[in-house]
């Protein structure tokens, strides 16, 4: 009763440094956790993501593209392989399955992706789940202009089954350069949370005969993704298309491919971190700054609480308790920067790769820094609470002082 | 009640080139339970420093102070505190109430650190008997002077004492609020069942006690002590 009264009274006395403090904490806190959480999750949602196959066979080239651009659907295609490669590795005795894709063309900056059918029908995208239409629909025919569209572009231009659109020619969006062709929505596919909700997808002969596509690579896939029987296959695999072969790329296994490139990237979540906690230290030390620089202006009101019957260590308790609350208040308003800045970042994330990031997912860290920041500025606490247990009671309440 | 003998008190004095020097020899000085006394002093005769000491917010260097059959000059400090909250009310020359607190707040705070625990009943009870009833919410620099003596008084009985010790409670009021508030003092004490030890050097307010001691005799510390006007 008593101390949370005079933690309240001095935190009113002393109302703006609170906030400005409080602010900075929460600031801190805030970015601390959403550093920790977009690392935790983009790292995840990009390790699941390449599951769903083992390799990738692509022209020569550097694996980490023919990653990104099949499966995340980033950056340009290293270049084709013939319809004899594809047809090799389809029909190799290690393969479970190899899916084609062609790509070369966009639809308002979204990516057209020819590929067959068993992609959506026979493959699953992370352990035990399939890919499903959402309200209705159907999957496109072979050799038809009918097209599925990921979710994601479904919700951003608004189409739905029965929709046409007209592919562009190139990756990037160029409005002069529209194709002639018409293509019908046949379905929309349900939300993976995969790269796959950001691409129009059509029938692979879609792509290689469009109109104005050079007819003699029009038998060329992009790339393979391929799903193998065992892990032995793959090294074989690789033996004969990396080590013996000096046409082809293929990229196995998917998932090291992809870890690697978080180690290469990791640099970055390491500074922002490091950014997070110096932020956290200056926070903490703004709270030792804040009370220390109150704490003459306070003395006369601890010793008359001291004359009033206060122990020291009541004093020094409540000094403590008044750094630990503001370091509370800023780890509540800490959430409040977490979920905008989280939500924006997400949302930066999204747009650029498909990749989702849940913003009300839980982790430990999401308790352990604001609790972290609480103990720190306890910590930045006990220096002037040291000073305010030292305050002698007799001088301080002389008339004259 | 509160049995005084042989209290000393040296404090470093910067005029002696920080030696010690006695501020206090108390040899014997006692009160009854409910006794009113006032002690007449000059300034810088040590009034102050011996209510201190009797209080506990200061140690004694030699001596007792038995306070209701209990030796608080044998205390350490925090036991003193203890004591202090538990058996004594303080009345300040200054006043020194809280000025982040509200009237009420300020009263409850007298009764918060002790055994007894807080009854905001009674903090609002004692400031209604000390006629400020209807400021309970306001804050120390939005009431006039002997307002604010009064919410020390109010303050002072909050714990229960069974000894109000009063430093020129009416020092910095004109004569006739000083008049009131004594008067309030003395009467509110009588009510509480507790014992009155003031000091004062004004005339007008020693008048007014049937017991009244002069503090050069009562204090003889061995060094003469310079004299501050
Ligand atoms: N901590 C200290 N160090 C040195 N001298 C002190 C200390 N405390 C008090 N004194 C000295 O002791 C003397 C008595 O001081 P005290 O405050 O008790 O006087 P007082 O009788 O209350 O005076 P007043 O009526 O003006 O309030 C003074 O001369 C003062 O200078
Ligand atoms: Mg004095």
């Amino acid at each position: 009763m008593t101390l949370p009264l005079i933690v309240y009274r001095s935190l009113r006395q002393h109302a703006l440094s609170t906030l400005v403090t409080a602010g900075s904490i929460a600031l801190a806190a805030g970015l601390l956790m959403v550093v920790w959480m977009v690392k935790e999750q983009s790292q995840k949602a990009f390790l699941e993501t390449s599951t769903g196959f083992d390799a990738v066979l692509g022209a020569r080239g550097s694996k980490l593209q023919l990653v990104l651009n099949s499966i995340f659907h980033l950056e340009a295609s290293p270049g084709n392989i013939s319809a004899a490669d594809y047809d090799q590795i389809k029909k190799h005795p290690a393969v479970k399955a190899a899916i084609p894709l062609a790509l070369g063309d966009n639809y308002l900056g979204y990516r057209i992706v020819g590929t067959a059918e068993e992609l959506f029908t026979t493959v699953e995208y992370s352990p035990g789940k399939r890919y499903q239409l959402q309200g209705g629909g159907r999957w496109f025919a072979a050799g038809q202009r009918e097209a599925v569209v990921g979710s994601f572009v479904a919700a951003r231009l608004g189409l739905k089954a029965g929709d046409t659109f007209q592919p562009y020619h190139g990756l990037a969006f160029d409005a002069k350069a529209q194709h002639e062709e018409v293509y019908t929505v046949t379905g929309v596919l349900a939300p993976t949370n995969t790269p796959t909700d950001k691409v129009l997808w059509i029938p692979l002969s879609g792509i290689q005969t469009m109109k104005g596509h050079d007819p003699r690579t029009a038998t060329d896939v992009s790339a393979v993704l391929i799903q193998l029987r065992s892990p032995t296959a793959g090294f074989m695999l690789d033996l004969m298309y990396n080590k013996q072969g000096n046409r082809l790329t293929l990229a196995y296994p998917v998932a090291a491919i992809i870890a690697d490139l978080f180690g290469k990237i990791g640099w970055f979540d390491r500074v922002l971190a490091l950014v997070a906690y110096l932020v956290a230290l200056v926070a903490a030390g703004s709270v030792l700054a804040s009370i220390y620089a109150s704490m003459s202006a306070r003395r006369r009101d601890l010793a008359i609480l001291r004359a009033l019957g206060a122990r020291r260590r009541t004093i020094f308790g409540a000094v403590v308790a008044e750094a630990a609350v503001i370091g509370a208040l800023g780890a509540v308003l800490g959430f409040a920067v977490y979920f905008g800045l989280l939500a924006a970042v997400a949302n930066v994330i999204r747009t650029q790769t498909g990749v989702t990031i849940d913003i009300l997912a839980g982790h430990p860290v999401l308790w352990i820094a604001p609790l972290g920041m609480v103990a720190l500025c306890a910590a930045g606490g006990v220096v002037p609470a040291l000073k305010a247990y030292r305050v002698p009671v007799a001088e301080t309440l002389s008339p004259t002082s | 009640m509160l049995t005084v003998s042989q209290l000393v008190k040296r404090v470093a004095s910067p005029e002696a080139g920080g030696a010690a020097v006695e501020i206090v020899r108390v040899p014997e000085l006692s009160l009854a339970a409910g006794e009113q006394v006032a002690l007449r002093g000059e300034s810088g005769s040590g009034k102050t420093t011996f209510l201190h000491l009797i209080a506990g917010i200061l140690a004694a260097d030699e001596g007792k102070i038995v306070i209701d059959g209990e030796d608080v000059a044998s205390l350490g400090e925090s036991q003193r505190d203890r004591a202090r909250e538990a058996r004594i009310g303080y009345i300040f020359q200054t006043f020194n109430l809280l000025q982040g607190y509200t009237v009420l707040e300020n009263v409850v705070l007298g009764m918060s650190f002790g055994p007894g625990g807080v009854d905001r009943a009674r903090a609002r009870q004692l400031l209604e008997r000390v006629g400020l009833g209807h400021r309970l919410h306001h804050f120390p620099r939005q009431l006039s002077t002997g307002q604010q003596q009064r919410v020390a008084v109010a303050r002072a009985l909050a714990n229960r004492p069974k000894l109000v010790l009063a430093d020129e409670p009416t020092g910095n009021l004109d004569r006739t609020h000083g008049r009131e508030a004594l008067g309030l003092i003395r009467e509110a004490c009588r009510e509480a069942g507790a014992a009155l030890l003031l000091v004062s050097h004004d005339p007008d307010v020693l008048a007014q006690f049937e017991r009244v001691r002069d503090f050069a005799e009562i204090n003889q510390p061995r060094v003469p002590l310079p004299r501050a006007g």
